[in-house]
């Protein structure tokens, strides 16, 4: 594992009027993360997610708990961590006057990488993120995914093992966001392991191999997004029926392809392992029992559902 | 030296996109020229008023030191680019790598330091074709004592942008201490003329401490004690206002 952690924990006083109140951002994180992986942190704004990103990057301490990050006691060596991980902030990391060539130099350098390989190293990150054209022009002129993807090649300069990026596609257009997830799939070609924060679904979706789910400073579910959508139940087949639900329901209570049935204003809903199997049975069913339907539709569930399921609200309203 | 080699690379890159700011350069320049030619006229009948009548030399050589001061204290003013730069993500960028926090802070107090004694220059030489005479050698030491205390208050301005991290508390804040410094140090005119009580209030200033050597200097008096004593007290005092603001930028910002 190239991140683990145990009970990872912050608070934070906040101050409302004359009170302050003690926020707990981050209250008891478990965390594995295995070499190679995109790995994600889904949830809403104000999870603790980028709290517990910021952690792991040796930004803010931790209160309590443990943590290893590359190999390295993050609590006991946060300096000798640091060597080892890249960190792409949400909010960018450029001065508007200095050009891209000179950014990436200068933060070699703060590796304490020499002038002539920083500056080498500068040229290939320009090369592979397709910034060669805009190198030594002033980054205020940049657009949203230029500048994205300037703070991305900062990130790496130093060839880290773990990079952290918070949000990183939040602010751009859909056609940059794309272009964002394959310069994300590059870093893990590249050999690095990738821990990203989205409150995106299709992003989380798309993107992670592994994601967690966070919610109120605690993860709420962890798996593949495959796995935890299996989880929810499976998935759904509706059935519209024109003259009430009761006929058909007595039908299909007892097929065993059915987990579950459940009843609504317009017909059916069933779950089933596998949808696009279950729906053949269905109509076959029915039809022998000279039942009309006016219509089927099949559900896959999302890591909303997921979502619910776990927390009992939608991401989407959260 | 790790710590030299990165306090380089901070300073390096201020001073570029200092120089980069070409209305930065201009107010540089220009600012100490309204000081000389707006308010200096005014200062030699002022001055003569309370006593014998002081020749322009004489003049100079008490303004021209107040002035240099006072510009240091202006370099307070450094935490408003800092809170700038907290905003871009520039300073949670250079705290993610194993940089030394003491140069993140030292850098950039460099550059004010380095900016200022450019004034400084301007504003010397400028006054020598209104009479100011001075010895190279006693200017310099004046110069050190400036840039400490520009290096002070830098520091100081850093230490409070991590701390405030917004421009709306930060320039009351400096108004309200800069002010009572300032007038407490006898810049725009000495302190002979203050009242007893006012006088014993400006003992505990220490940049009243610097005032007096700086002039002492511009004198041509290097035996005065004011000169060793205002060295002691703002050589430490300096000191510890960079290992504040170091802390500062070390420790965890939210």
């Amino acid at each position: 594992m190239i991140i683990e952690t145990t009970g990872l924990r912050k608070s934070f006083r906040s101050r409302a009027g004359r009170e302050t109140k003690l926020v707990e951002a981050v209250r008891g994180v478990d965390l594995q993360v295995a070499e190679g992986e995109i790995f994600g942190f889904l949830g809403p704004n104000g999870a603790g997610k980028t709290t517990t990103l910021r952690m792991l990057a040796t930004l803010i301490e931790p209160d309590g708990g443990s943590a290893k990050v590359a190999g390295v006691d993050l609590l006991k060596n946060p300096g000798e961590v640091r060597k080892r991980i890249g960190y792409v902030a949400q909010g960018g990391s450029t001065w508007d006057d200095s050009t891209a060539r000179e950014e990436l130099v200068l933060h070699a350098r703060m590796y304490g990488i020499g002038k002539a390989e920083a500056q080498r190293r500068a040229a290939r990150a320009l090369d592979d993120f397709q910034l060669t054209e805009y190198a030594d022009r002033k980054c205020k002129t940049y657009s949203g995914g230029q500048r994205r993807r300037v703070d991305i090649a900062l990130g790496i300069i130093h060839e880290p093992k773990v990079v952290f990026l918070d949000e990183p596609t939040t602010g751009l257009d859909p056609q940059s966001r794309m272009h964002m997830w394959d310069e994300v799939r590059k870093l893990r070609e590249m050999g690095m392991t990738v821990f990203l924060t989205t409150h995106y679904l299709d992003e989380a979706d798309a993107l992670c191999d592994r994601l967690s789910i966070m919610d109120n400073g605690e993860i709420v579910a962890e798996g593949t997004p495959h796995e935890l959508k299996q989880d929810v139940l499976g998935e759904v087949v509706s059935v519209h029926l024109p003259t009430g639900a009761t006929g058909a329901a007595e039908v299909l209570d007892t097929a065993d392809y059915v987990k579950k049935l459940e009843t609504t204003d317009t017909g059916l809903r069933l779950y089933v392992e596998d949808g696009a199997t279950a729906i053949p049975h269905v109509l076959r069913s029915l039809d022998a029992a000279s039942i009309a339907i006016n219509g089927i539709e099949l559900h896959r569930p999302s890591l909303d559902d997921v979502f619910l399921a776990k927390t009992g609200r939608s991401l989407r309203e959260s | 030296m790790k710590f030299l080699r990165d306090t380089w690379l901070v300073f390096q890159r201020q001073m570029l996109l200092q120089l980069r700011n070409p209305v930065w350069v201009a107010v540089g320049i220009i600012q100490p020229l309204f000081y000389l030619l707006l308010f200096a006229p005014l200062l030699k009948p002022a001055l003569s008023g309370a006593g014998p009548i002081l020749s322009d030399a004489q003049t100079y050589r008490i303004f021209v030191p107040g002035m240099l001061v006072m510009l240091s204290m202006f370099m307070g003013f450094s935490g408003f680019g800092l809170i700038a730069e907290l905003r871009a993500g520039i300073i949670e960028r250079s705290r993610v790598t194993p940089v030394s926090r003491v140069a993140l802070m030292l850098g950039r107090s460099l550059r004010d330091v380095a900016s200022l004694l450019f004034q400084a220059a301007i504003v010397t030489l400028l006054a020598v074709p209104f009479g100011l005479r001075a010895n190279l050698a006693n200017i310099l030491l004046a110069f050190l004592l400036v840039a400490l205390m520009a290096m002070f208050m830098s520091s100081i301005g850093y230490a409070l942008g991590l701390k405030l991290r917004s421009e709306d508390a930060l320039a009351p804040l400096l108004n309200m201490f800069v002010v009572p410094i300032m007038l407490l140090s006898g810049i725009l005119l000495p302190l002979t003329f203050a009242p007893k009580w006012l006088q014993h209030v400006a003992d505990w200033n220490p940049f009243s401490w610097g005032v007096d050597a700086a002039r002492a200097l511009f004198a041509g008096d290097r035996g005065n004690e004011h000169i060793w004593q205002a060295l002691l007290i703002l050589g430490p005092l300096t000191m510890f206002a960079v290992i504040i603001s170091s802390r500062a930028f070390a420790k965890s910002v939210r």
